[in-house]
């Protein structure tokens, strides 16, 4: 019994671990007010750019921070389209999803000249249990809760999400406020995707994050976009997971196809507000115009 | 100015997306025919095969397959020719063509069922020939070879049920569909040959491209004590040889010799399907003119599946007992099941 417990309690962990990044990513952007639709396709570039770097440089060092920077130049984009424009946030966070999916398809081809996958990469060896990504996403959490609602910047960001006209009578400059936050969200779900390709295995493959980015979106719902909220929905997705993978082993009498779609059917629960009430930041995916009553 | 800027990055976001559509295909590789020295009494022979989306240079599957055609191609003085596949859109257009273009055409791959139906009507008067279909496709001009998975998995189940110091083994599967059970039950009925004590956990991972998954499946193995794990689940073996490098247990490879894909040799044997000697078979029998519809089945007799040391991992006393029972299955003393309902059934024999 006890055995089985840790075994469930380590895979939980592992699978939460990119979730956990990005849904924290999640959670910057839209406690400013930007809808991040795009997380899954900033975790399909930054697992990408891990791997290029390693791959070039031997370091999974550099890959990480190839990672973050690719991951950040995408929350960019989303921040220039939907906070200088004004785009709809949803359409832009999709368009930059299939942008992610079709560029590193296109490298793919381009660099390694061959579809599919990448060769092995250097990659962060487990310390202890885990890779070193689950302690910086643990760390991560506590850094995110206490920035969000222990400092000046955190309350701005807030402010800027709830009612942007009044923080911008105030003095908050409401676009940098966003930039901000959307390429550090763009900067974390990144690093999720790095966790996956050069943490969990050595390697990029097409269609690796395989719809993380959405489930880490869900978690943040579910989270009620509350950094801890949403990390302990992240653990409750993984655990999902998690026993989907032990029950096979453990002779559970379930049917597969059941099981392969829990993480799933979890999501859309959580999703469709089966499970309490979630309320979202007043403005967010409001476009903020200057001077408009 | 804004607006130019936007109209700008909408054209390039456009144009990037459309390279998804388009990525550069490597050009098909169209070998000219080489003028095949004609004499009166002799037909002229041509032959070439469909690659699936794994494409030449995947060190496995396909590259075999072409191997054996080559093989072939080499004794009969006929160049083979070859059609890359990119996408599975492209089996039917390019079986189609294909076999425009020569008599005998082979492809390779189970998702080739329906394109080769297809193609088979269509071109009633060329003959085909299928690796790994496995349903009987009942075509005059369809020569279909598959293997006997369960007998090569026989055999290195026997060495993981040896090998094994916990009396834990596993077994990863990729999709969970007859073709793959068929490793598990030809695993389990070995390890339970030589072992009856070891467990045998089963795990499937719902794909064969997933390899994070793969690994994920393998450390949760490991840690129920399994310290030899087979897999016959395609790229998410590349997982389980890498959880197999970091904690130390052994892997079984498949298909291929997979020592290489472990850093720190962790790959005990490998289960190896000899698609080189089904493309051959085909090739053979057309030039023999003992061509003929129907399935052909390759087991270890055949030389069809087997296993292979890449790694030098397998001590004398494995590589014996192998053998012994290798021999025990060509005379038909061991009967290896093929469905999980054989293995219910079997019994476990002793070979002296």
């Amino acid at each position: 019994m006890w055995t089985i417990l840790s075994i469930l309690f380590m895979a939980t962990i592992r699978s939460a671990t990119p979730l956990i990044f990005s849904a924290l990513g999640g959670t910057f952007s839209e406690k400013s007010g930007v809808v991040n639709i795009g997380l899954d396709g900033m975790m399909t570039v930054g697992a990408f750019s891990a791997v290029l770097l390693s791959y070039k440089t031997g370091s999974p060092w550099l890959g990480l921070l190839g990672a973050a920077v690719a991951g950040g130049l995408f929350g960019l984009l989303l921040a220039f389209l939907s906070v200088n424009f004004k785009a709809n946030q949803t359409v832009v966070g999709v368009a930059i999803n299939i942008l992610a999916a079709g560029l590193t398809t296109f490298l793919l081809v381009g660099i390694w000249g061959k579809p599919g996958q990448t060769p092995n990469v250097e990659y962060f060896q487990p310390w202890g249990p885990f890779n070193i990504f689950t302690y910086i996403a643990i760390a991560l959490v506590g850094i995110s809760y206490f920035v969000l609602y222990k400092t000046p910047f955190g309350l701005r960001v807030r402010a800027v999400g709830e009612h942007p006209a009044a923080a911008d009578t105030l003095g908050i400059d409401v676009y940098k406020m966003r930039y901000i936050c959307v390429i550090i969200s763009g900067i974390l779900a990144g690093l999720g995707g790095a966790s996956l390709s050069i943490g969990s295995i050595s390697l990029f493959k097409e269609g690796m994050v395989a719809g993380r980015g959405f489930i880490a979106l869900a978690a943040m719902i579910f989270g009620k976009w509350h950094p801890i909220g949403a990390a302990l929905a992240c653990l409750f997705f993984g655990f999902a997971d998690a026993l989907q993978t032990i029950s096979m082993t453990l002779g559970l009498k379930l049917p597969k196809e059941f099981l392969y779609a829990l993480p799933y059917i979890l999501t859309m629960l959580a999703v469709s507000g089966l499970i309490g009430k979630a309320v979202a930041p007043a403005a967010d995916g409001v476009p903020y115009e200057k001077g408009k009553r | 100015m804004l607006k130019r800027v936007l109209v700008l990055l909408l054209v390039l976001t456009l144009v990037f997306a459309g390279f998804t559509g388009c990525a550069p295909q490597p050009a098909p590789t169209e070998p000219t025919p080489q003028p095949t020295p004609t004499e009166p009494t002799k037909p002229v022979l041509s032959f070439g095969m469909v690659t699936d989306v794994g494409g030449l240079g995947d060190q496995s599957f396909n590259d075999s397959a072409w191997a054996g055609l080559q093989k072939a191609g080499t004794e009969l003085s006929v160049e083979p020719k070859v059609l890359q596949s990119t996408k599975q859109d492209e089996y039917v257009p390019n079986l189609g063509s294909l076999a425009g273009t020569v008599d005998l055409s082979v492809a390779v791959g189970f998702l080739f069922e329906d394109a080769m139906k297809t193609a088979a009507d269509q071109y009633g008067d060329k003959k085909f020939g299928a690796i790994d279909i496995s349903t009987d496709l009942a075509k005059a001009n369809v020569m279909q070879v598959n293997f006997k998975e369960h007998e090569g998995s026989f055999l290195v189940g026997v060495i993981a049920g040896m090998t094994t110091k916990s009396n834990v083994v596993g077994f990863v599967g990729g999709m969970d569909f007859p073709l793959i059970q068929r490793f598990q039950v030809g695993f389990e009925a070995g390890v339970a040959s030589v072992n009856p004590k070891a467990k045998v956990l089963v795990n499937y991972t719902g794909a064969f491209d997933n390899p994070d998954k793969g690994k994920e499946v393998a450390l949760t193995q490991f840690q129920q004590k399994a310290d030899v794990i087979f897999h016959a689940s395609g790229a998410c073996g590349i997982g389980v040889i890498q959880a197999a490098d970091e904690k130390g247990f052994w892997a079984i490879g498949v298909d291929q010799d997979q020592a290489a894909v472990s850093k720190n040799n962790k790959v005990l044997c490998s289960m190896i399907k000899r698609v080189d000697v089904g493309t051959y078979t085909i090739a053979k029998a057309y030039a023999d003119n003992t061509f003929k519809g129907g399935v052909v089945e390759l087991g270890l007799k055949e030389e069809g599946v087997g296993y292979s040391d890449g790694g030098n991992n397998l001590t004398p006393e494995l590589k014996e007992a192998a053998e012994k029972y290798k021999t025990a299955i060509i005379e038909g003393k061991v009967v290896v099941p093929v469905t999980i309902d054989d293995m219910k059934a079997f019994k476990p024999v002793e070979i002296k």
